[in-house]
């Protein structure tokens, strides 16, 4: 029989072949059990994996798009710079806006770690002009040279230094978490070859009723795969739904909390989950197949 | 149907079984005796393809068994039907879901099975036991509801490995009456025993052709049984 044919069996379906292998209470809680903590923790990992290639994602496009230019100089002296400094930005090449940072908004960007009641008069603080580019972008190496000759002081802070290894932190942390999906997976399918094999092992002698009865081994293995197959696709879907539950029940996703609270899922992606207990099934299908042909040779 | 050509069987570094040709006619009867540890049941399994020759060739409906893949040995065992020695049932499943396990396992069960069934087991008289396991059965019902199970897939030839082992004379009677009503359907019946009252009791019912297996090599028995 081939797989096209014991796939078709699986789904139909033989309730009185399904009974030609005896119950085994203890095994299927531990299967079914086991492939719900898989299923659960895939769903984290997911969740996992998902926000941090989002985090990549907003971190690569949003502040590549804008950069600083920092300007040090006496204060008497700074609402002129600044302006200076905004006239040579707004004629540079590939800037789509320029905004001077106001004494208020520098206020605003102190406020989370020195609190509100600070007097920024008593800080050395610079002036700051943001630039956010056009999508051709502009010739930062070139405006750096230009500001450094006409306004001493200025600085340009393009934010690569700092976003290239926070861009690639998050690109790993997603490869890490789909690298954990794909181990959960073989995970999933090292359980389920264990417990089959335990289970066929178990069970020689009903094997040997069967062959004697004339029963293929496309028959035999079918009442093995199919009950291994449906309690991993029970034990999954259970896990998974207890997974979206608890991830629904995370705080929302703030500035302030960063990427712990932004874990999860976002509109149609809160459709993933769901495929992780038919992927988790498939496996168990595969993996109780090949153990099943594997034991019945060796059984012959 | 089954021809032995040649045939020998080692185990454990000695011949069990050697130099043994014949073959058995469709419709004839057989007795296999000799006695414990001869190698009756060693001979049953080479006949329906659990074991194999260790030199020789065992062919049955024309093929070689050696040259079967194991589905090939299945299919010929829908052809072949076998009452095993110690009966050997699924203890979970009730009697009559272990005499329809060979249709199930052929994905032959259908509405008329089902009048197979009955007929079946009033055939042996258990029709009263449908529904229970295997384990509350005596010895007498469970021999017979292996006989029952044996021909349920109307097999050409049956095998029935010391099917009075475990009854009294009575019993072992009424399953020699089961087993030559098969032959005289038509089936290939052979029957290992080292019981030589039942098959003395057998002549009077039916024409068989008694074997006996004596060191190694299996003989037609004489007069004197």
């Amino acid at each position: 029989m081939s797989l096209a044919d014991d796939l078709i069996m699986l789904v139909r379906g033989d309730a009185q072949s399904d009974r030609v292998v005896p119950p085994s209470g203890f095994t299927a809680r531990l299967t079914v059990f086991a492939a719900a903590a898989m299923g659960f923790l895939a769903v984290f990992t997911l969740a996992l994996s998902v926000a941090a290639g989002r985090l990549a994602d907003n971190w690569g496009s949003e502040l590549a798009r804008t950069s600083t230019v920092r300007i040090t100089a006496p204060a008497d002296q700074m609402p002129a710079l600044q302006a200076e400094v905004a006239a040579i930005l707004e004629s540079t090449a590939g800037v789509d806006s320029v905004r001077t940072l106001s004494t208020a908004d520098q206020q605003a960007l102190l406020t989370p770690w020195f609190g509100s009641g600070l007097d920024l008069s008593a800080l050395p603080l610079p002036g700051l002009v943001e630039i956010t580019q056009a999508t051709q972008g502009f010739d930062a190496q070139g405006l750096r040279l230009r500001l450094e000759a006409e306004v001493p002081g200025a600085a340009l802070d393009d934010h690569s230094q700092w976003r290239a290894p926070l861009v690639a932190a998050a690109e790993r942390l997603r490869s890490v978490g789909w690298i954990s999906v794909l181990l959960l997976g073989l995970t999933s399918a090292a359980m389920v070859t264990l417990a089959a094999n335990a289970s066929l092992a178990a069970n020689a002698q009903v094997i040997r009723v069967l062959r004697l009865v004339g029963a293929t081994d496309s028959y035999i293995a079918q009442a093995f795969v199919r009950r291994f197959t449906l309690r991993v696709l029970l034990g999954a879907f259970a896990g998974a739904a207890l997974g979206m539950v608890v991830l629904r029940m995370m705080p929302a996703a703030t500035d302030m909390a960063g990427f712990l609270s932004g874990i999860g899922f976002e509109g149609a992606g809160w459709l993933l989950p769901a495929v992780i207990p038919p992927l988790m099934a498939a496996v168990a299908f595969v993996a109780t197949r090949i153990a099943a042909h594997r034991a019945l040779k060796e059984l012959a | 149907m089954i021809k032995l050509d040649n045939v020998a069987y080692s185990y454990g570094g000695g011949a069990l079984l050697s130099d043994i040709t014949m073959s058995f006619a469709p419709g004839s009867f057989h007795f296999l005796t000799g006695p414990s540890g001869a190698g009756k049941t060693t001979f049953m399994k080479l006949c329906y393809g659990a074991l194999l020759p260790t030199t020789g060739q065992v062919s049955a409906f024309g093929e070689d068994m050696a040259g079967l893949e194991r589905d090939g040995v299945a299919l010929m065992r829908r052809r072949v039907g076998v009452v095993h020695q110690d009966c050997q049932f699924l203890d979970h499943l009730s009697l009559s879901e272990n005499i329809l396990l060979p249709l199930r396992a052929a994905g032959r069960q259908t509405s008329e099975a089902e009048d197979d069934l009955r007929e079946l087991m009033a055939w042996v008289d258990l029709t009263h036991r449908a529904d229970a396991l295997p384990p509350e059965l005596s010895g007498g019902e469970r021999q017979r509801a292996a006989l029952a199970r044996a021909v349920i897939m109307s097999p050409d030839v049956v095998l029935a490995d010391e099917p009075t082992g475990n009854v009294d004379w009575e019993m072992s009677q009424r399953l020699l009456r089961l087993l030559t009503e098969l032959n005289r359907m038509g089936k290939t019946v052979l029957v290992a025993t080292h019981d030589l009252s039942l098959i003395r009791a057998a002549k009077a019912q039916v024409q068989a052709r008694v074997l006996r297996i004596a060191n190694g090599r299996v003989q037609q028995a004489g007069a004197d049984l």
